[in-house]
């Protein structure tokens, strides 16, 4: 076995093309943004005939090809992943191998796209994303890592080599480099992005590390959304007294600086005491006063079907809520063992908690700002002339109503989410150091940046992919929801 | 207005008192003193020995006594041990002699005795804070006006090209996290990975001397995570100004393209602007750390993860009141600032 | 720059086209649009919204926004295109000789740069003269539009200044540089009714002072009766009369003029003589439009086969007037005098026992004086003072009054959303003023309803309309299973005239009036038997106005509701109303039957008020009282007599009496009570405000 290298054959041809393109491309937009800059404005008029005139002259010109080229270059870069898919073992070099093993998330990514574009006229909002070429490369990028963490996390699929497996010769070695025989009873021959400091294949852990990420960063954004929703719906809709003191609450975790928060937080000694058992205690909470305040205030005049529809839907939650906070080593140990459902270690329990509740203060002013503005609208005028109660309003007139911004927001959040998880696993808190998510995976490659900068930057490409898509995502959501 | 001052003053003072406390209160549950216990005496002590060890120097009176104490309005203990020493809080746990101070907390100046650095808390955070403004200026002088002319830019033309690139370069800053551009840009800059070693990639040599090469990377991976939020906020006030009836009053009236930009919209679009970047600070802070910890720039930052990460409880305090009060006072700052900017609320 | 020789039309428009693009379609908002004014005319431009009135504004000021595009005809400005005019020679162009007035005064205005400066930039740009020339200049024009203390005006920031005031700043900014043709999209719609008349009255004399030609644009006839000389009526994109004022509004030759003109109340009309007349069917969606003829599906001489033949149908000239046009193929055929045909005449219940009784009702406030640095002063607001009235089963009170008046505080006190300072509400003779609407019982909420004002708020924009019925069903706790109360949902749809498939739709799908429909089934939904309906038709277009106005009495007569209107607008209150209410900051000025309160003697704020309202009917005479100012502020209300500050009478009453004591409430007749100083002789004396000639009345 020879090491890999970056193109293998197929680089010969398309890394310099892609490279010449994405150079012309680049100078393009930039002389493109300068004249913008200065061209006089487009007066609108159309041809005799009936056709639109476009922007005429050197810039009209220029926004012309630099689409084109956007479009090259794109049909470049798919060229490249897609060949490859056919080239024999070897010979597509790393880049053409790290794409061969992501192929069934490229499956399932085509058949997503495929279908939605076939069917956006009938999807509302989300068929419409599909007509926005950022709120498109967004979906795309965050599909990708969705369906990694899918096919990692269930079926153990893309990772090459165990995340954990040691293989001595391999630590610190660059891209592309040949596993010695005999040292892996695995069937992989090479460590694609190389090996860490441990000597562990760095490509595996990356694509383990989207698990991770993918389970609780959306996990605790939903918690995030109940605790604000919950807390910033009568804020707003009441006003008064309530709201001066729980926006003081919420502007004090707010000044609070995050990242001393954390280091307060998620230390052991501070989850020996047990104080992220009874925070969860308390925030975990939310979502069970949530659905039990949502159809109560709906069928409340109904009292066989409330009674139903509470108990079918708390009752599991409670037993979830009860599972989650119970834990045999803790203070809170309230739970009878036979019912309990599953344990979350300590230092995943704090974690969560802490990300929960920085975020919530933030979408509880969001939620607040919304519901003052909403209150003033005739339909909820309406719902209180007919006698409505306050949480029947707040839950069914007010907040529906606010589900664009808050979509949005949520899709926003969740890649800030991302961001502090990554600040916590940089800081080494919470996590188990051998975990391979990408903030702790960064803090391992940094120690040795400047002598081995491989290790770091697959997870920090990795986290900034994510985080990018989910930002172009929210801003094509928001564009879109803005039009028509 | 003066009420309006003093009124937000007050809120800040409630707010400050508030967060102190909590963040006394978290340092001082029981498992932390037991740590300092430990490390400060001996790592084999008993549970008793720890008690009495902590007894003796205040840690088991009661948490608002303590907290009285250290903030300086409650007199510091004078305890006499069950060892035979009497250590009074304002002697550094040494004698009291006549001229004790009754009082000594943070409010008189006194702000402890720092475990790991074994110097005085207010000396090592008045320095630290001074390296770290030197950091904040840089990181000011180019993001705040980026940030700005990428905003107004894109902000001017809502939907052109103009607008979509520099959108999309300001979506992408903004989902680069700190210490992944850093990453990224020591990799790129610093190693001979790819061929482009330009620059430094510590700065500890930029703590007495700063100079482009060691201080361009720590000062751009702040800057850059900052801009595109400040410059995405700009661009957004900038549309929504310029699809205001005034601007199409303005256009209306025969007013050319860039006075309609620089005389009627962008005073009104900086408002917002304005205030986004002053709450910004408790943001920067987070950057701070992590690029100080990234490029071993001995500042604020970095002292804070030494005293967390070292249970230095003193040191610790004192770091979470000065940034507090940093975060308080810009937040200060930005409603004055609204208030000033805004006509429609100074004259009423 | 300015070119005196030419002695043309000021503005030309041949066979004008635009269109919006969207990621879809074209959408034509103005198709083959022809008008021309000459020097010193005032040209009207009159329609329902969305019939592309405001979109021939912008096309002339080429500010078309991003997606709309001229695709057709020119706009010639003193003989010169201005569609192939360079951007440079626009700005020339634009705020010197054409100057444009739009709706939102508030929003016109830059908000953080003070007005001089606003004013001055004008003469500054286009003539280049000195900042204090400008200044100068900005004085005088301030002067001009009657502002009082023009210094301090100019060294304000517009949130400064009223409604009223921040318009007439607009209008000193339009004709800053003096232009030759001033353009006024609904310049009047965000004012009061009163301070409307005062600023109509200013841009008429101003227009004669100035000798500026005018473009002015508007959804109300009256208004265009009273300041323009020509008229070009517009539907769906397309002109489709137009002519002299007088040709049009007493030959009219086109069925949807007509139809516009049978929908709105007149005062001189009798109401079971002439009732209005809705106009059929909706207004057709820009994408819509049917094949040959826009008005065709809606229109009463619709003939199949040649009306909706798939040829564009052009402007025929009405023989025997000048400058008369109709885009009408049958218009020679149709009898444009024959008699309105009039549906079975139903008689009107007399009113039945009080339901309602108000007696001394009071509502204050306390607010703090400044928001953002408030502290310890609070102001007393006095939203409501000793309101004292009955209303009866099966009646219509109607409560008019401006912006200010606290009708709307009183709906809510009602309603039971506030509870009253001080008096009683008796309901069936049971007190409710202090009870808020949680303590109500089912009954007595359900009893008690209202309807909104604005059709685009009153739904929940996330529910559908069957949804929303069924929820008022339920919390009225009316039907027992779900599928009773879808049951009588459908009737209730029925009742407002909707289909059924109705019930499955998002509000979205609903066009205002439907909307507004929906709203009124939801009120009656638990058998309402007072309803409140709050301007319920003010923000609808005329020909959908008539229909929800006929709706509403058609369900009161039926189900004997008593209906509390409240309304600033006085020709649709005399059209269906037995009683009025006549309320000015908080206090009740005036009190009778429809009869006492139209006719003389007046309280001298309805006599303003009457005088206010434009009439779209030339016959009519109408006596020109313009008030002085604006609205007081109900924080800050003059002393003595709410009205003192802007009476006309003031003199004749005793000045000292009118500024010191609050009126008494008098009673004139019986049922006619006004609250005013005036000696019984002088309002004996007084003349009536609006002369209908007798072979108006017919």
């Amino acid at each position: 076995m020879e090491e890999l290298t970056w193109t293998g054959s197929m680089g010969a041809i398309l890394v310099p093309l892609i490279t010449l393109t994405a150079a012309v491309f680049l100078t393009g937009v930039v002389v493109q943004l300068v004249m913008g800059a200065f061209a006089p404005e487009v007066k609108l008029q159309s041809n005799p005939d009936g056709t639109l005139q476009g922007r005429g002259g050197l810039l009209g010109r220029l926004e012309n090809y630099t689409g084109w080229l956007f479009m090259l270059l794109v049909a470049l870069i798919v060229a490249f992943i897609v060949i490859a898919w056919f080239m024999p073992y070897g010979d597509a070099g790393i880049l053409g191998e790290v794409s061969k093993r992501f192929l069934p998330t490229w499956i399932a990514l085509i058949i997503t796209f495929v279908l939605s574009i076939t069917f956006k006229r009938r999807l509302g909002l989300y068929g419409k994303l599909f007509d926005s070429t950022i709120g498109m490369i967004g979906f795309g990028l965050v599909m990708f890592w969705v369906f990694t963490s899918i096919f990692v996390g269930l079926f153990d699929m893309i990772g090459t080599h165990d995340p954990l497996q040691q293989i001595s010769g391999l630590k610190n070695k660059t891209p592309g480099v040949v596993v010695p025989e005999g040292q892996d009873e695995g069937f992989f021959p090479h460590y694609l992005l190389g090996g860490d400091n441990l000597a562990r294949d760095i490509f595996t852990r990356m694509v383990h590390g989207s698990v991770i990420v993918m389970v609780i960063a959306p996990l605790a954004t939903i918690f995030a959304f109940m605790v604000g929703i919950t807390l910033g719906l009568p804020a707003g809709y009441y006003g008064g007294r309530l709201d001066t003191v729980l926006s003081f609450l919420a502007n004090l975790i707010l000044a609070f600086p995050v990242i001393l928060l954390f280091y307060l937080l998620v230390t052991p000694e501070i989850v020996a005491t047990g104080l992220p058992n009874f925070l969860a205690a308390f925030l975990f909470v939310f979502p069970l006063v949530f659905f039990g305040v949502l159809i109560n205030s709906r069928y409340k005049n109904q009292a066989g079907k409330n009674g139903l529809l509470l108990a079918l839907v708390l009752a599991p939650l409670a037993v979830l809520y009860f599972s989650t906070i119970s834990d045999a080593g803790s203070p809170l140990y309230i739970w009878p063992e036979a019912l309990d459902l599953f344990d979350i270690p300590g230092g995943i329990l704090v974690v969560f908690v802490s990300v929960v509740f920085v975020n919530s203060p933030t979408v509880f002013r969001i939620v607040r700002g919304l519901a003052l503005d909403i209150k003033t609208r005739d339909y909820v005028a309406a719902a209180q002339t007919r006698g409505e109660g306050p949480w029947y309003i707040m839950l069914w007139e007010i907040l529906p109503n606010a589900r664009g911004p808050l979509i949005v927001d949520f899709c926003l959040r969740i890649g800030y989410t991302t961001i502090l998880l990554g600040t916590l696993g940089f800081f080494g808190l919470g996590l188990p150091p051998e975990s391979p998510d990408w903030g702790s995976t960064i803090n391992e490659g940094r120690k040795l940046l400047l002598i081995f900068a491989h290790p770091a930057l697959p997870p920090a490409i990795a986290l900034l992919s994510l985080v990018l898509g989910l930002n172009l995502l929210a801003d094509g959501l928001r564009e879109e929801s803005l039009k028509d | 207005m003066g009420l309006f001052i003093l009124r937000r003053l007050g809120v800040m003072i409630l707010t400050a008192l508030c967060l102190t406390f909590i963040v006394f209160w978290l340092t001082n549950l029981y498992p932390n003193l037991e740590k300092l216990a430990k490390t400060q005496g001996n790592f084999r002590m008993s549970d008793e020995q720890v008690q009495t060890y902590l007894g003796n120097r205040g840690y088991t009176q009661s948490l608002p006594v303590k907290y009285g104490q250290w903030l300086g309005v409650l007199p510091g203990y004078v305890i006499e041990g069950t060892d035979g020493e009497t250590r009074a809080r304002c002697e550094a746990n040494g004698a009291p002699t006549e001229d004790t101070a009754t009082f000594c907390g943070i409010l008189q100046g006194e702000w402890g005795q720092s475990t790991v650095f074994k110097d005085d808390v207010s000396e090592i955070v008045s320095t630290r804070l001074g390296l770290t403004g030197k950091l904040m200026f840089w990181v000011m002088m180019v993001m705040v006006p980026g940030a700005l002319i990428i905003g107004v830019l894109a902000g001017m033309r809502e939907g052109s090209r103009t607008d979509r690139s520099l959108s999309t370069v300001s979506i992408v800053s903004t989902a680069t996290p700190e210490y992944v551009s850093g990453v990224i840009l020591i990799a790129v800059f610093a190693t001979p990975l790819f061929g482009m070693q330009y620059f430094k990639g510590t700065a500890t040599s930029a703590m007495d001397d700063a100079t482009f090469n060691n201080f361009f990377l720590p000062v751009i991976t702040i800057a850059l995570y900052g801009m595109g939020y400040i410059a995405r906020m700009t661009r957004a006030s900038m549309t929504e100004v310029m699809t205001a009836q005034y601007i199409r009053t303005a256009r209306l009236k025969g007013v050319s393209f860039p006075n309609i930009v620089i005389k009627h919209a962008l005073r009104n679009a900086l408002i917002a602007p304005f205030t986004v970047i002053m709450l910004q600070f408790p943001w920067l802070l987070n950057g701070v750390v992590i690029v100080e910890t990234l490029f071993n720039y001995k500042g604020f930052g970095w002292t804070l993860v030494q005293a967390a990460s070292n249970n230095d409880i003193e040191l610790l305090l004192g770091v979470s009141v000065v940034s507090v009060f940093v975060v308080l006072v810009t937040q200060l700052i930005s409603d004055i600032g609204y208030v000033f900017l805004n006509p429609r609320i100074r004259i009423s | 720059m300015k070119d005196t020789t030419y002695d043309g039309p000021i503005l030309e428009i041949d066979k004008l086209s635009i269109s919006f693009f969207t990621r879809l379609r074209e959408i034509p908002a103005v198709m083959d649009f022809s008008a021309s004014i000459m020097p010193g005319e005032a040209l009207g431009i009159v329609g329902e919204s969305g019939c592309g009135k405001s979109t021939v504004a912008l096309g002339v000021m080429q500010d078309l926004g991003v997606n709309g595009r001229i695709v057709g005809g020119s706009i010639k400005f003193k003989g010169q295109d201005l569609n192939t005019m360079t951007t440079e020679e626009l700005r020339d162009i634009r705020g010197s000789q054409i100057a444009m007035i739009y709706q939102e005064p508030m929003a016109s205005l830059n908000p953080a740069m003070r007005i001089g400066k606003q004013l001055m930039e004008v003469p500054m740009i286009h003539e280049g003269v000195s900042e204090k020339e400008a200044y100068e200049r900005a004085l005088e024009v301030v002067t001009d539009v009657k502002l009082p203390d023009p210094k301090r005006m100019l060294n304000s920031f517009p949130h400064q200044l009223s409604g009223g005031q921040q318009q007439r700043i607009v209008i000193a900014m339009a004709l800053m540089s003096k232009p030759s043709l001033l353009i006024l999209d609904e310049p009047t719609t965000a004012l009061d009714v009163t301070v409307e008349a005062a600023v109509v009255e200013l841009v008429k004399d101003l227009g004669k002072k100035y000798g500026t030609s005018m473009l002015f644009i508007s959804h109300n006839l009256g208004l265009v009766l009273e300041t323009c000389d020509r008229i070009c009526v517009m539907y769906s994109g397309e002109a489709v009369e137009r002519g002299s004022i007088e040709d049009v509004f007493d030959e009219m030759q086109h069925p949807y003029t007509q139809a516009l003109f049978r929908s709105i109340p007149l005062p001189g009309a009798d109401k079971n003589a002439r009732p209005l007349v809705a106009i059929p069917g909706n207004f057709p969606l820009p994408h819509e439009r049917p094949q040959g003829c826009n008005f065709g599906p809606r229109c009463d001489y619709f003939e199949d086969g040649l009306c909706n033949e798939a040829k564009p149908i052009p402007m025929y000239p009405v023989t025997g007037n000048e400058r008369h046009e109709t885009r009408c193929l049958k218009f020679q055929e149709i009898d444009w005098n024959a008699p309105i045909d009039v549906g079975p005449q139903t008689e009107k219940p007399e009113p039945g026992r009080v339901v309602l009784k108000m007696d001394n009702l009071k509502k204050y406030y306390e607010v703090a004086a400044s928001a953002l640095f408030g502290g310890g002063n609070k102001k007393v607001v006095k939203a409501n003072e000793t309101l004292s009235f009955e209303a009866r089963e099966a009646e219509t009170l109607a409560i008019v009054g401006e912006s200010g008046c606290g009708k709307s505080t009183f709906a809510k006190v009602l309603m039971g959303l506030e509870t009253a300072t001080d008096g009683q509400i008796l309901l069936d003779n049971q007190n409710i003023e202090g009870t808020p609407i949680e303590a109500r019982d089912t009954k007595t909420v359900s009893d008690v309803q209202m309807v909104f004002q604005n059709p685009f708020d009153t739904l929940n924009p996330s529910m559908t309309v069957g949804r929303q019925i069924i929820r008022a069903l339920e919390i009225f706790k009316i039907g027992k299973t779900d599928e009773d109360r879808r049951q009588r949902m459908l009737e209730l749809l029925d009742l407002v005239k909707l289909p059924r498939a109705f019930a499955d739709r998002m509000p979205r799908q609903l066009s205002g009036g439907q909307k507004q429909r929906v709203g009124i089934a939801r009120a009656f939904a638990g058998d309402a038997r007072i309803v409140v309906a709050d301007e319920p038709v003010s923000a609808l277009d005329v020909s959908v106005q008539a229909a929800v106005t006929d709706l509403l009495m058609e369900i009161q007569r039926e189900q004997k509701t008593t209906l509390l209107f409240i309304s600033h607008d006085l020709s649709i209150v005399r059209y269906l109303s037995d009683r009025v209410m006549v309320m000015y900051l908080g206090h009740v000025v005036e009190l009778g039957t429809t009869e006492q309160v139209f006719a003389p003697p007046y309280h001298p704020y309805t006599e303003a008020l009457l005088s206010a309202v434009p009439i779209a009917d030339t016959s009519v005479k109408k006596k020109h009282i313009v008030l002085d100012g604006d609205i007081p502020s109900a924080m800050n209300p003059p002393s003595g007599c709410p009205f003192q500050t802007r009476c006309r009478w003031k003199d004749k009453a005793g000045k000292e009496k009118c500024e010191t004591e609050v009126p008494p409430v008098r009673v004139l007749a019986e049922g006619h009570q006004v609250k005013c100083h005036l000696p019984d002789a002088e309002l004996a004396n007084m003349e009536p405000v609006i002369e209908i000639p007798a072979t108006a009345a017919e």
